[in-house]
């Protein structure tokens, strides 16, 4: 019975949030630390390079690493104040099981792992193997995602697995398999620094890549133009060449406007889409009707904005294109970014010095955590779970009968349907929060209440670990070793800085813990992470996310080794395409023909007002860890909503006023942020924080047929005033979901 | 030519404050942050700037302190206040035209930003110039900074009738020679006048 054991403000006083508010020892330890520690950042996709400097076992400090070629030192306020995430007084220590009316109580190791093999077990011979469900992570290394993969395949024998990258990147990832054959940023981030134009759509970089930024104000020195596609004016859009404050949702109007004009002055390489591509005859075709008058009412903007886009963009010698959530999540996401890949493809410019596309993953393995195999459609390697071929390769290296691996499951969002619809009974969650980055939140909380069993792996009791039966204590980054692979398709290395609490366990343990107990445990014999990545190594080899060059000796001399690497001679691979050759069978890359659509929801006369969702610099994802660190909570300690004056005034909202943000499906009650910086149809909230303050008690579930993204970055709500909430959520501390 | 010198490019800021988290971990001042962020009003734009200590070559905190306790080291760097010295008067705080200087009553002390002096005398770069994610704070070589930026650097400031000169240099458009800071319109454009900062009008263009 996955209900609360006792009542949320009891859970709050035992588990937190609580604060981080100084560093282990206190503020006043100085002084040389044991050692420091080369690794890497665990929150973003850009990975940067960092220092920990680590005494007696605790993390107690950081270092720049200036020496890593990626940032170069450079960290964001999260990177800054990331290590003091262990010393947090929330950190669970041990295996915890829920106690009815008391909370959640220590148990053993073996008690839990057993009861944990039991329940899947029995419920399985219950309701099919495919009653039990896991939702993994990608912030998890990439050895850790490849075991998940093989746990449920092997060892649960489940069909549903999938990650909360499917909150992330899988609309980037799905456009760039139908165009280019393949899923990863075309280029190393060098690239940018040598394009003369830049086109960054539904990409807040300043707050969610903020590496990023200093890689295009180099370009801009260099002379290179910068246009912003964007609902609001963001830092990195202040200065833009071209803003262009994009209706969202309305992308395509701008990306099949362009090349409408672009066909028009002849600003396309039609010998190169000759020699390289299929299709775009029919796209040529398509856009005919999207001229900028067609295009300008579908992105809510002036003609002439698409126009100057177009000029700027369309004759440039070199340019790079980048694209994140903003485009991503909408129901029509895949579409939103072949639209705005088509535009490098048109014009040639891909896979040469200057030239080409990235996707800027948001995740911390972004990038790698969906090419292992947690994916519900995808085998090791972003092998196809369904081609017979690759199911008999992967058989062979896991040591099973192909027939035993299970067929395609159920996508990250469509499983809690199946929970919520009583089909799936079990749930295994690591790396992940659904009580905040889900949404439609009650009806994932009524989901989580109706689960028979769930057991949830983390290094704090997230706002989902509530609802569990047991909670394994986990691993945090430092305390364990393992790859990623950044958002240049970088692969590095995280190097274990401190053990975990002696009754925590890594998280690799744990999954072959429970293997072990279902049976499987001859398949599941690993003595390091290390031994996990060269059987990575061996099931991805021949694919085209392969991985069986790199070895983690090549990582560290190299400061990481771009995929795809074949063989341990091969200097690996920073910019994909060069010669204009593709991945699809016939080597060509492909044009999809895009269409405008409306939104699952758009505004009405009852719901008349845009909801955007998104981030802010100082958190990360579902503020699991982000709410637990003083400094960054210091930074922005509860969300907001933020409207344009004219807005504002229609409704009657002063500066420093509560509004309430209501939508179908729920409401959320925050203070107003009254800001120019917005479409004055759009209303923003940042959604790291749970409860009524969870953004995601609005959105909407509404899912991309081809990615299942949800559709976090358009639905409808009404906004009115309100008074300060004095429910008893909003009495918890900020950081819990309650107002200061 | 080999000189490193600090340079603020208040057009690269996005607000991050990753110089605010990174300032507090120095081990001279650990816990308290020295740089201030200074953000412009919210309602207008996202526009934020970072203000570390310009280090004066004729100093005002230091020449308002009735107890000599603030002090110019000969590479031009100015201390915090010495603690036997300090008598938390504040005249430090009310005078400096940057608005650098912070009292801690806990203390009883003034404490500024001392370029990081524990890791710049060692050869380190100062820590906020070292982790900003946009490089609005660089400590570099001159001879680098006009190779990869376009624009140039100035150091010379007049407040009112009050001309100073900073050993941290601020980098502008080239037609800037000199900030001077007057008086200053503090909210709002004439009503005609479009706001490039204001999307409302940007969708009306």
């Amino acid at each position: 019975l996955a209900k609360l054991p006792v009542s949320i403000a009891d859970l709050v006083h035992r588990f937190g949030p609580h604060m981080a508010t100084e560093p282990a020892g206190g503020w006043s330890t100085v002084g040389e630390p044991d050692r420091l520690v080369k690794t890497h950042c665990c929150f973003c996709g850009q990975q940067c390079g960092i220092q920990l400097k680590v005494k007696d076992n605790r993390v107690v400090g950081f270092e720049p690493w200036e020496d890593f070629p990626f940032n170069q030192g450079k960290l964001c306020p999260k990177g800054v104040k990331r290590y003091m995430q262990g010393e947090n007084p929330d950190r669970l220590r041990s295996p915890l099981k829920r106690v009815d009316e008391i909370g959640f109580v220590p148990t053993t190791w073996n008690d839990a792992l057993d009861h944990t093999a039991s329940e899947i077990r029995r419920i399985q011979q219950q309701y099919g193997n495919d009653a039990f469900a896991m939702l993994s992570g990608a912030s998890l290394t990439n050895e850790k995602a490849y075991l998940m993969g093989k746990f449920a395949r092997v060892a649960v024998r489940s069909a549903n697995i999938d990650y909360n990258g499917r909150l992330c990147m899988v609309s980037a990832a799905a456009a760039s398999k139908k165009i280019f054959g393949v899923d990863r940023s075309a280029n190393p981030w060098s690239d940018i620094l040598k394009a003369k134009v830049i086109l960054a759509a539904g990409a807040n970089v300043a707050e969610c890549s903020p590496i990023t930024t200093h890689y295009i104000w180099e370009a801009r020195e260099r002379g290179a133009k910068l246009i912003i596609l964007d609902p609001r004016m963001t830092p990195i859009a202040r200065t833009a060449d071209l803003y262009i404050p994009v209706r969202s949702g309305g992308d395509i109007g701008i990306f099949n406007g362009m090349l409408h004009i672009m066909i028009e002055r002849g600003w396309i390489d039609r010998e190169f889409l000759a020699q390289h591509t299929t299709g775009w005859e029919q796209v040529e075709a398509a856009v005919k009707k999207y001229t900028p008058e067609y295009s300008a009412k579908i992105a809510g903007v002036p003609a002439e904005m698409i126009v100057r886009a177009a000029e700027m963009w369309g004759p440039a010698d070199t340019s790079f294109l980048m694209h994140a959530r903003g485009i991503e999540h909408h129901s029509k996401g895949v579409d939103n970014c072949m639209a705005a890949i088509q535009l490098v493809l048109a014009t040639g410019r891909i896979g040469r010095e200057g030239c080409g596309y990235a996707m800027i993953t948001g995740q911390g393995n972004g990038q790698g955590g969906r090419e292992q195999g947690q994916k519900a459609d995808q085998l090791p390697g972003a092998r196809d779970v369904e081609n017979p071929e690759h199911r008999k390769y992967i058989a062979s290296v896991w040591g099973v009968e192909e027939p035993s691996i299970p067929h395609k499951g159920l996508s990250n969002y469509e499983i809690i349907h199946a929970i919520h619809a009583g089909k799936i009974k079990g749930l295994l969650t690591i790396c992940c929060n659904p009580m905040v980055s889900l949404p439609d939140n009650k009806y994932v909380r009524e989901a989580l209440e109706k689960l028979e069993f769930y057991v949830a792996v983390d290094f704090f009791l997230s706002e989902s670990c509530r609802y569990a039966d047991l909670v394994l204590a986990g691993s945090l980054m430092e305390e364990d070793e393992g790859t990623t692979t950044n958002v240049e398709g970088r692969v590095i290395l995280h190097h274990k800085a401190i053990e975990p609490p002696k009754d925590a366990m890594v998280d690799w343990k744990i999954i072959t813990g429970l293997a072990e107990r279902l049976g499987a445990g001859d398949k599941f014999k690993y003595d390091s992470p290390k031994q996990i990545f060269d059987e990575l190594r061996v099931a991805s080899k021949g694919s085209h996310a392969d991985y069986y060059g790199i070895t983690w000796e090549r990582i560290e001399k190299e400061y990481g080794v771009f995929w795809p690497c074949p063989a341990p001679e091969h200097p690996g691979t920073p910019r994909l395409y060069e010669g204009g050759r593709f991945f699809h069978p016939d080597g060509k890359a492909h044009f999809h023909v895009v269409e405008w659509r409306p939104a699952a929801e758009e505004p009405d006369a009852e719901y008349p007002i845009i909801l955007t969702t998104g981030r802010v610099v100082s958190h990360f994802l579902s503020g699991n860890q982000t709410r637990r660190i003083a400094g960054l909570m210091s930074q922005e300690s509860e969300p907001f909503c933020e409207l344009h004056p004219r807005l504002a005034e229609k409704l009657g909202v002063g500066a420093g006023d509560f509004v309430k943000v209501e939508s179908r499906r729920g409401a959320i009650t925050v203070k107003a942020r009254i800001v120019k910086t917005i479409r004055p149809d759009t209303v923003f909230v940042p959604y790291h924080w749970p409860l009524e303050r969870a953004a995601n008690n609005c959105t909407i579930g509404a899912l991309d047929p081809i990615s299942k993204i949800p559709e976090y970055k358009i639905c409808a709500v009404r906004v009115q005033r309100a008074e300060r909430p004095t429910d008893a959520m909003s009495q918890l501390s900020p950081a819990a979901g309650g107002v200061a | 030519v080999n000189e490193l010198i600090f340079f603020i490019d208040q057009s690269r800021c996005i607000g991050c404050q990753a110089c605010v988290q990174a300032c507090e971990e120095c081990d001279t001042h650990r816990g308290r942050s020295m740089i201030h962020l200074e953000v412009m009003p919210r309602q207008d734009s996202v526009q934020t700037a970072p203000q570390v200590c310009m280090h004066c070559e004729d100093p005002i905190c230091a020449q308002v302190c009735p107890a000599d306790a603030i002090k110019k080291g000969p590479d031009g760097v100015v201390h915090s206040s010495l603690k036997p010295r300090c008598i938390g008067c504040s005249n430090c705080v009310m005078s400096c035209p940057f608005g650098v200087p912070k009292y801690y009553a806990e203390i009883d002390q003034m404490m500024k930003c001392d370029m990081c002096y524990d890791r710049t005398s060692v050869g380190k770069k100062p820590m906020c110039a070292t982790v900003c994610p946009s490089q609005a704070l660089a400590f570099t070589t001159l001879e680098e900074m006009q190779k990869t930026r376009s624009g140039k650097p100035v150091n010379s400031w007049r407040f009112g009738a009050q001309e100073v000169r900073t050993k941290v240099y601020v980098w502008v458009p080239d037609h800037v020679e000199q900030f001077a800071v007057d008086l200053v319109q503090l909210q709002g454009l004439p009503e005609s006048q479009k706001d490039r900062y204001d999307v409302a009008d940007l969708l009306e263009a």
